[in-house]
């Protein structure tokens, strides 16, 4: 990939800079609003990239992501309700809690497609959604509080504003980059041939399914791990987190970035989220205007922010 | 006795779901057009009915108006929005439509206030009826099983024996079929889908009196429709009516019955945590199996 | 005589009341070129296609390489050396000339769950898909997306692409088709190099094309051979040109 000087590659730096800086922003004015928000803005992003992974390059339209936002989260929950308080043991069982999960519902989901693979993935997380709601020693329908968060020993303070903000923009950024490789290795290829022309690929020797599965797995797991982050950011965890329109939302901001752009869902997460903080200190009823903004944006600007940026580039 | 009671319940519950599933298999059969909002219409049903029957006194006058308004709303929805996006890939529709529940949700909070409506019944079907001998069944949800089973019998005539009906079977085989043919297409699709949104209202409203009307009510079902759709085979209304009669039997029982089974074999605490989440896992489990054993769903549309 | 590369026992295939393979046998012998033709609705995708494993015949047995592949998905078959070209162009159109032959060699290097490094930089599949390309006369378009190629040059690819998989039979459906008289010769010129290296089985409507290029010929009609032999033989066979005058479509006499 040769780095070209265009309008989207000098929006993404300015917009990564402004994230490494924010916190200095937010120390220098003593603003720590915005320091909590963009935390929530970045852990978001991070799960949008995952979904990215299999909804833009692998072509996989997965309505159920929020489910790893709860499984990673009621991983370093549940094992902080029973007094295992290590990071390094919460956020490893998250992670392959997460795979696990995803290795089961993917290898059903993809025995479908399209419509199908939409309706069955939204499904499942609805299931995970009840499961999670029945768990009455966990808090049930209202949920668990987390009293402490995840320790890291020395290595690093979660209950320090700056620290965990930066520990969450390592990874997103971290995963982004995991990303960028995935999708130019093999492995990346092939499951972006697979999404143009599966039966070309499966002429030339290639059983789609186990490719896609892999990279199925691989998101949900990338998804685990911002799910982890998102508990720890809320101290709380409950179902509410991962019902169906957590998922909607998530696909909404890889749609608003852009599709199978790397940073796209970066962008289309900063721009949903603001757009909702700035409507509703507007209004209560926010997404009076969200919903037919979205109607709209669906109709009328199909490849997002990125989409648009490359549009004014070439013209 | 009890049994007698839950299997009524399950088939009512599953004949309830089967009016939601019917309309979203027509219309994706006949549109080629994913619709999240099916659900959305199925709230404004109960809400209409709330409405009118307190604004007339009288439940057959409310229900009969909030059935027209659904259809109206239906087709307002076809006409403003929804027709820009057949043709486009499913992706902008769920996304589209997932805008539309967003709408819809805060429009009846702002219009109805956060807290539920109540739909009260009239005397005459609160009263309890002796089905066998020995065994009462409110009338009131002996009525839901009569007429939906009314409403399927009607939409199996319309769909099998009527020119509509056949311009609806060609239109899910064959799309280009029906425009050679020189229908109006337009009309045709905004037809269909005006008849999803009553079937949707009309389930939305019988169930109303039973459960509260509440913001949100439509989407658990919808997903439901989704599992039916998914096991019975998509574009099939044959598949997608015993689907629904299974599912909510499954559903019904499950929950009525699981607890006590789990306490014959696990101790009566574990069995009380464990009841209702597995109960509620039951229909994701029946289609977790349909997609191992037949992924194309139990009765698929014949082969195009 | 030597074991036949390809051999294929009374297969039958229906869709609803019809027979589109009705009985077929068949062998391919090692080094030929076995081209196969019949007036339109004969069968000859079907037949393709159950050759390649996209479609699952209702009986009968399909041997290759001494193996019975009858069971197998196609991906596996292409493992064991049986590639094939579409009828309709069928390539990665999001993707360079060169990506879509990579992903061919790939495949044939057999390790595709590496997820870290840059494939794009990994020379020995450049230089696969840089050959496969220069045989085909890409060479010079290897970096072009699919779908700024011409019709001509896609039909090039295709073959660059099965090419790439090192196979040990060519399926080849209709690589003509759609072609103008010098991509066509082209493509002839092309086929005549590469049937020294390569088995080639041939679906072919331009009778020009075949009788110069086949060793032998198999005539379907309606699912059944009705004829099988050398290009003379074909040339003077009642049946054959009862077939094709029947037909009215295409005069064998022709070469």
């Amino acid at each position: 990939m040769k780095l070209q000087i265009n309008t989207s590659n000098v929006v993404v730096a300015l917009v990564a800079a402004g994230l490494v800086v924010l916190p200095l922003y937010s120390q220098l004015t003593g603003n720590i609003f915005i320091l909590t928000l963009f935390t929530r803005i970045i852990i978001f992003a991070l799960a949008a990239a995952s979904l990215n992974l299999i909804m833009g390059y692998g072509g996989m339209m997965s309505f159920g992501h929020a489910a790893y936002l709860g499984i990673g989260g009621y991983a370093v929950g549940i094992l902080a309700f029973e007094g295992i308080g290590s990071g390094f043991i919460q956020w490893p069982v998250a992670l392959v809690a997460s795979a696990l999960y995803a290795l089961v519902i993917g290898a059903l989901s993809l025995r479908t497609r399209g419509v199908y693979f939409i309706m069955i993935t939204l499904a499942f997380a609805q299931m995970a959604y009840y499961i999670a709601s029945g768990m009455s020693r966990y808090g049930g329908d209202d949920g668990l509080t987390i009293y402490k968060r995840s320790n890291f020993g020395g290595l690093i303070d979660l209950s320090n504003r700056v620290q965990f903000y930066y520990l969450c923009l390592g990874c997103l950024f971290g995963g982004i980059y995991l990303i960028w490789r995935i999708i130019n290795s093999r492995f990346g290829l092939v499951v972006q041939g697979i999404r143009s022309n599966e039966q070309r690929m499966q002429a030339i020797g290639y059983h789609a399914n186990r490719y896609r599965l892999v990279c199925f797995v691989i998101s949900g797991t990338i998804c685990g791990l911002a799910g982890a982050l998102l508990a720890n950011n809320t101290d709380f965890i409950s179902p509410a987190g991962m019902y169906w329109t957590r998922s909607g939302e998530l696909m909404v901001m890889v749609v608003f970035g852009g599709m199978g752009s790397l940073f796209g869902p970066v962008i289309g997460t900063i721009f949903f989220l603001l757009l909702e903080e700035l409507l509703s200190q507007f209004t209560e009823y926010w997404a009076l205007i969200m919903g037919p903004l979205l109607l709209l944006i669906v109709l009328f600007a199909r490849g997002g922010i990125m989409g648009l940026l490359g549009r004014f580039n070439r013209g | 006795m009890v049994l007698v009671e839950q299997s009524l319940n399950g088939l009512q519950f599953g004949l309830l779901l089967f009016l939601l599933a019917a309309g979203l298999t027509l219309v994706f059969g006949i549109m080629d057009f994913v619709n999240l909002a099916h659900g959305s219409l199925y709230m404004m049903g109960a809400y209409f009915a709330a409405t009118f029957t307190a604004w007339t006194g009288s439940f057959i006058l409310g229900v009969l108006l909030a059935l027209g308004a659904t259809l109206l709303l239906g087709i307002v929805l076809e006409f403003v929005a929804l027709r820009h996006l057949y043709g486009r890939d499913h992706l902008d529709q769920v996304l589209a439509t997932f805008g539309l529940i967003l709408f819809f949700n805060d429009a009846v909070r702002l219009i109805w206030g956060p807290a539920g409506l109540a739909l009260p019944l009239p005397a005459w079907l609160t009263v309890p009826v002796q089905i066998i001998p020995g065994v009462y069944y409110p009338a009131y949800r002996l009525s839901i099983i009569i007429v939906a089973l009314a409403v399927a019998a009607l939409l199996y005539v319309v769909v099998m024996r009527t020119r509509i009906g056949m311009l609806i079977r060609a239109g899910a085989s064959n799309r280009e079929m029906i425009g050679a043919l020189g229908i109006n297409i337009k009309l045709l699709f905004t037809l269909v889908f005006g008849l999803g949104a009553a079937l949707a209202g009309l389930a939305g409203l019988m169930q109303a009196p039973i459960l509260t009307v509440q913001i949100g009510m439509g989407e658990n079902i919808l997903i439901l429709a989704f599992v039916i759709i998914v096991i019975g085979g998509i574009g099939s209304i044959r598949g997608a009516f015993l689907a629904a009669i299974f599912v909510g039997m499954i559903d019904t029982l499950g929950r009525a019955f699981l607890p006590d089974l789990l306490r014959t074999v696990l101790s009566s605490a574990a069995a009380s945590t464990a009841a209702p989440a597995l109960s509620s896992m039951l229909i994701y489990l029946l289609m977790a199996i349909v997609l191992v054993v037949r992924p194309e769903g139990l009765f698929p549309a014949a082969k195009r | 005589m030597a074991d036949p590369l390809l051999r294929v026992e009374n297969l039958v295939r229906r869709f609803g009341g019809i027979l589109a393979t009705d009985n077929l046998s068949l062998d391919v012998m090692p080094g030929e070129l076995h081209a196969i033709i019949g007036p339109n609705g004969a069968g000859k995708t079907t037949l393709i296609s159950q050759l390649t494993g996209q479609l699952m015949p209702n009986s009968g047995t399909i041997v290759f390489g001494g193996r019975d592949v009858t069971a197998l998905p196609s991906y596996r078959r292409s493992r064991l050396g049986l590639a094939r070209s579409f009828q309709i162009t069928s390539l990665l159109p999001d993707f360079t000339a060169a990506d879509n032959v990579a992903l061919a060699a790939q495949a044939h290097d057999g390790h595709s769950f590496r997820f870290w490094g840059n494939a794009r930089k990994e020379k020995p599949l450049r230089d696969a898909a840089q050959a496969a390309l220069t045989r085909v006369g890409l060479g010079a378009r290897a970096d072009v997306p699919v779908s700024e190629l011409s019709h001509g040059e896609q039909r090039e690819l295709e073959l660059a692409v099965a090419l790439a998989t090192k196979p040990q039979l060519l399926l080849l459906d209709e690589p003509m088709a759609g072609l103008g008289v010098t991509e066509s010769a082209r493509m002839v010129a092309l086929l005549k190099e590469l049937r020294k290296e390569v088995t080639i089985v041939l679906v072919e409507h331009d009778m020009e094309a075949v009788f110069a290029l086949a060793d032998r010929i198999t005539v379907l009609v309606y699912g059944r051979v009705i004829a099988s032999g050398d290009p003379d033989a074909i040339r003077h066979n009642d049946e054959v040109k009862r077939a094709y005058l029947g037909d009215q479509h295409v005069v064998v006499a022709h070469g």
